[in-house]
């Protein structure tokens, strides 16, 4: 990690850019195949100040998703949007954005139909970076894991307010990357952020790892995003923006609307 | 056993017994919760550790002689236990082949093998301090079986349903609802018991400090498959040394209906080791395998990663979870437990299945012939072990898990007969 000159991964050059600078990751969530043109959604999202891409994977039962995210996975099977699709559109938006770091957030099942394999070599071709799988847990998570560092990509890990000081220590023995630490005990959407909640845990990760640690679920807006990665190395986003998309008439709108979502963001972490 | 095996086929499937027969099925799951490659615990991080808190409080009061008599005592005074045994004469004559022996679980306390397991677990989360119960339904049975015991022990009871089957088991609602429960329609995907169960998992997710979620199949992330399955195998203990009195002997045959499979797993499990036995699990095949409209996953599905375990499951080319039909909501799932998905494929337990209009058929079969009226999910059993008593000779034995009553089911058998109650 220190070495920045042989850093492969884009997650690893921009983490290392942002702490060299002194500020904040803006990580933003969207789904993939929620609206017409998930591409320009997401070059939107980078020019209103998104360091990183979080593309939501859509499932047929996302069991960790409020009804905002279920919705918008809804929509985007509708669309017909497969993990198949999914890497098409990274590899798309790669054609004009070779910096921003693109990771996969999504369940385990289609992965397992494509194959771990097929995936992963799927990411590298795509110019994706990593993958973040809810419900692949690190008891389970080993195989997808090696395939993953054989290609120098990142196997995204989640810490929540249950988990204990003995797996905390065998999950960060995993993660690479940056940590997704979860705010509260719930799904997308739900809840409020408690920022003395968040410092306490984070400086209980933060004994065990060196990896950036990025705060989500409960972030709303400015405000929430800058006490959430107070104590940490980023927020993540994703609601309110998935709800500005399904509220949206059309493409431009939803365009516009994450944009200024994600400007406010942005000046409140970097203010 | 005079004539020697003369295909090859044969010969393969004597060499699987023989490899069968050094099992030891006790040993399953292992510690990681995995029966072969299937099982396991594939949820969100934030479950993680109630999951563990469960399997560590499990493990200790499965070795507990007090919980254990505990348990006795509620199916004995609660339950009703055992079930008898009973012989259908009259539907083994009509039928014409092996005698018809039924496990009288629809005869338990509210109605199904649902309350052998909502008793445990509910001795289960009295332990744990918790104050708060939930669980998913499909047919009404398990919510019923879990409202039930929340009512014994003064606890706080959500149960979560698919809309549609709120529709079509509208006296189970009511009866969660007479006993404290608050029922929950779960209007996302395809409004049936997967849905359900991924609203419950929210729940749970949500409160998981004070709730304890009490899954009513042996599926779901480890320790439920096991426990769940545990607390069921009382069926087949009793069904064994029922066989042994009333017969003299162990049954040629034992047929279960499997939708996530917990009363199949507790008939089968305690006669796994008698090679001897055969074992049948009936899946719904709805309108025929060939129509798409059924729920029977170890007959067509491909195994995957739903609801916390792998399992085999019906989806699409791209692993998106297929939409599930059958007459009875409580085998309306796309999955199936994971150990059943391990069964099939060691070949322990044959996998079939019996349609919408067989399963109909056979409801009416039992109910003319015995005063009996079964549930929809059991009809599929009977069904099954029609044709398979047909194959085989007078002197020989079935054993069909009678699972539930079907008086729940009156209102959909009138609606296809076109009659209004």
């Amino acid at each position: 990690m220190t070495e920045n000159t042989s850093l492969k991964n884009r997650i690893d050059i921009r983490f290392a850019a942002l702490r060299s600078s002194g500020r904040k990751a803006l990580v933003s969530y969207i789904v993939a195949g929620d609206g017409d043109n998930t591409v320009a959604l997401m070059h939107q999202l980078v020019s209103s100040g998104t360091d990183l891409i979080e593309l939501g994977v859509p499932f047929s039962d996302p069991m960790a998703e409020g009804p905002v995210i279920q919705r918008a996975h809804e929509r985007a099977l509708a669309n017909k949007t497969s993990l198949r699709r999914c890497l098409k559109l990274v590899e798309e938006f790669r054609q004009q954005d070779q910096n921003t770091p693109v990771i996969l957030m999504g369940y385990a099942n289609p992965i397992e139909r494509m194959g771990a394999e097929v995936f992963a070599d799927g990411m590298a071709t795509a110019g994706v970076d990593g993958a973040l799988t809810v419900d692949l847990p690190a008891e389970e998570a080993e195989p997808l894991n090696q395939l993953l560092k054989k290609r120098d990509l990142h196997n995204i890990f989640l810490l929540t307010p249950t988990t204990s000081d003995a797996r905390i220590a065998a999950v960060t023995r995993l993660a690479s990357g940056f940590i997704y630490y979860v705010s509260l005990t719930g799904v997308t959407g739900a809840g409020h952020l408690n920022p003395d909640s968040v410092a306490e845990h984070l400086t209980r990760i933060r004994q065990h790892t060196d990896l950036p640690l990025c705060v989500g679920f409960g972030i709303k807006d400015g405000a929430s995003a800058r006490a959430a990665s107070a104590h940490g190395d980023g927020a993540v986003v994703g609601s309110v923006l998935v709800a500005a998309i399904g509220n949206a008439e059309n493409d431009v709108a939803a365009q516009d609307r994450i944009g200024i979502i994600t400007n406010e963001i942005r000046t409140a972490l970097d203010r | 056993m005079s004539e020697l095996p003369a295909s090859r086929d044969v010969a393969r499937l004597s060499k699987q017994e023989t490899e069968r027969q050094s099992i030891d099925y006790q040993a399953f799951p292992d510690t990681g919760g995995h029966y072969g490659s299937y099982g396991g615990r594939f949820v969100s991080e934030t479950l993680i550790s109630a999951l563990d808190e469960l399997q560590r409080m499990y493990q200790q009061l499965k070795a507990d002689p007090e919980f254990q008599a505990a348990f006795d005592y509620d199916l004995a005074h609660y339950v009703g236990r055992p079930s008898p045994l009973y012989l259908a004469e009259r539907l083994t004559a009509e039928v014409g082949g092996a005698k018809i022996w039924l496990k009288r679980e629809d005869l338990n306390h509210t109605g199904a093998h649902k309350i052998n397991n909502t008793v445990g677990q509910a001795l289960l989360a009295k332990r744990s301090g918790k104050r708060r119960v939930i669980a998913e339904t499909g047919a009404g049975q398990h919510g019923v079986a879990t409202a039930t015991v929340a009512a014994r022990l003064g606890l706080e009871c959500v149960v979560y349903m698919g809309a549609e089957d709120v529709a079509r088991q509208s006296p189970n609602v009511y009866r969660m609802k007479l006993l404290g429960a608050t029922v929950v329609p779960v209007e996302s995907g395809s409004k049936t018991l997967k849905d359900a169960m991924n609203e419950a998992m929210r729940d749970w997710v949500t409160n998981v400090e004070d709730t304890f979620y009490i899954i009513g199949t042996v599926a779901g992330p480890h320790p439920y498959p096991q426990l769940v399955r545990d607390f069921n195998t009382i069926i087949g203990r009793e069904a064994r040394r029922q066989c042994l009195t009333q017969f003299g002997q162990l049954p040629d045959a034992l047929v279960a209906c499997v939708g996530g499979g917990s009363n199949a797993i507790g008939l089968f499990h305690p006669f796994l080791t008698d090679s001897t036995v055969a074992m049948y699990g009936v899946e719904a095949g709805g309108e025929g395998l060939d129509s798409g409209r059924h729920a029977a996953p170890l007959n067509t599905g491909v195994p995957g990663i739903l609801h916390g375990n792998r399992t085999y499951l019906m989806e699409d080319e791209d692993g998106q979870i297929s939409p599930t039909h059958s007459v009875s909501a409580g085998l309306d799932y796309p999955g199936v437990g994971p150990e059943h998905a391990w069964l099939k494929d060691i070949g322990r337990v044959r996998y079939v299945t019996a349609d919408d209009q067989e399963a109909l058929a056979a409801f009416r079969k039992l109910t003319h012939n015995e005063g009996i009226l079964p549930a929809l999910e059991s009809s599929h059993a009977l069904a099954y072990s029609f044709k398979l008593a047909m194959q085989m000779s007078r002197e020989q034995h079935i054993v069909v898990n009678l699972s539930g009553r079907g008086d729940k089911d009156i209102f959909t058998v009138a609606a296809i007969d076109g009659i209004e109650i």
